[in-house]
């Protein structure tokens, strides 16, 4: 796994502190010798964010849907135990609630309050998702937010913004596709983009 | 901070390892493993503390270690001798980990809930218009300042969750009726929003009155 040190690391572009893994790793180093933390339990704490959750298991959420009118259903009355059947279940993922996205409905999802967001079937967050800039903007100007990601909305469409203000935590079910007919969930699973699940994009 | 302008640009990122540096991937993983994250509302509480000027000018583990930090010292787990040395103190007995490496992916794969029982009637129910109330407390709250004062109408009811206000100062979990409110852009934003477009938030009863 690269750990590359990107500049898309912050708020405003600005560096972090150089001694900022010297000052983690004497944290680290306290809390193993007073025995509050268990170094392999570390590892596998990032490994799990770092190779088990991610966006490619809501992606497979999303192609299930697509292809089974019935799990779609179950997935908008009850997305926990739908999300579950699939596999996906933990922390920051106790209470889903998927929204769909039609011709005349566009969902974007933000936690304007910190970063809440669905671990089990997005991972964690973007640097953007988390930025003083995504949470102030997504609620007053939705539309300008999307078009800097590329996706003008039309005047006439509905924009339903979710704030993650409480445990429950929501996934957006984009529409699917034109000409995806003949496709298996393998490959509908491929064309489903993170931003496609928080509704910075649409598919 | 929802609805405040000027806070700059948005930097679109791909699809990739959540962590931008080896440390950043430590800090989660101390947070999560910390005998402090039982409670998840008093972390939240923690980073919400740093100073406004400060907190605009860290990057996001940068507030995650400072909360990680600063609740260890309140919470006990550390003196503040040992944060500044990074060294037990003399005579410390060793304790034992809360989170062990076998217990790490049934952990995180566990199925929670923040349900509770509640003894009360939920005073709404889907359909009802409600007006949040204008609270602006000293401590943690989840009524965003943008949605105080507001009407909306309730579109979920999800049954009684641990109210944060409560739990994030230790009080309790004080379970409360929590409720989807969807307020149009326009009732939060004036005129110049779009008339079809709307905001929900979740909100617990008590930020809540009948509009």
């Amino acid at each position: 796994m690269a750990h590359d040190h990107h500049d898309h690391d912050h708020d405003h572009g600005q560096q972090p502190p150089s001694d900022m893994a010297l000052r983690v790793k004497a944290l680290e180093s306290l809390l193993v010798e007073k025995g509050l933390v268990d170094p392999a339990a570390l590892d596998a704490i990032v490994d799990h964010f770092e190779h088990k959750v991610g966006p490619r298991n809501g992606a497979r959420v999303v192609a299930h849907a697509w292809s089974d009118p019935a799990y779609k259903a179950r997935l908008l009355t009850d997305a926990t135990d739908a999300i579950a059947e699939l596999g996906y279940t933990g922390g920051q993922g106790a209470h889903m609630v998927v929204v769909e996205n039609t011709a005349d409905v566009h969902n974007l999802v933000v936690c304007t309050l910190c970063s809440c967001y669905p671990w089990p079937v997005l991972g964690l967050p973007p640097v953007w998702y988390k930025s003083s800039a995504y949470r102030s903007r997504a609620v007053i100007d939705p539309r300008g937010v999307v078009a800097e990601f590329g996706t003008e909305l039309p005047e006439d469409i509905e924009v339903r913004v979710w704030d993650s203000t409480a445990e429950i935590r929501y996934l957006v079910l984009p529409e699917r596709p034109p000409g995806t007919e003949g496709l298996d969930e393998k490959a509908l699973a491929a064309l489903v983009t993170r931003d496609g699940m928080i509704g910075t994009a649409r598919l | 901070m929802g609805g405040m302008q000027g806070l700059g640009e948005i930097i679109p990122e791909p699809e990739g390892s959540p962590f931008h540096a080896e440390w950043e991937g430590r800090v989660h993983a101390m947070s999560v493993a910390s005998p402090t994250r039982a409670n998840i509302d008093a972390g939240r509480h923690q980073r919400e503390k740093i100073p406004g000027p400060e907190y605009l000018a860290m990057t996001y583990y940068e507030k995650w270690f400072r909360g990680l930090t600063e609740l260890l010292f309140l919470k006990g787990f550390a003196t503040m001798g040992e944060l500044a040395t990074s060294k037990a103190a003399q005579g410390t007995e060793k304790g034992t980990p809360h989170l062990l490496a076998e217990m790490v992916e049934p952990s995180l794969t566990q199925r929670g809930t923040y349900l509770r029982d509640y003894a009360g009637k939920p005073l709404f129910q889907p359909g009802d218009a409600v007006r949040t109330r204008n609270l602006n407390p000293n401590g943690h709250t989840r009524l965003p300042r943008y949605a105080r004062g507001h009407t909306g109408v309730i579109v979920a009811a999800h049954g009684a969750h641990v109210f944060p206000d409560s739990n994030a100062h230790g009080k309790g979990e004080d379970p409360r009726p929590l409720y989807t409110v969807r307020f149009t852009a326009r009732e939060l934003w004036g005129e110049a929003a779009n008339p079809r477009d709307t905001v929900s938030l979740d909100l617990w009863e008590p930020y809540l009155e009948r509009a």
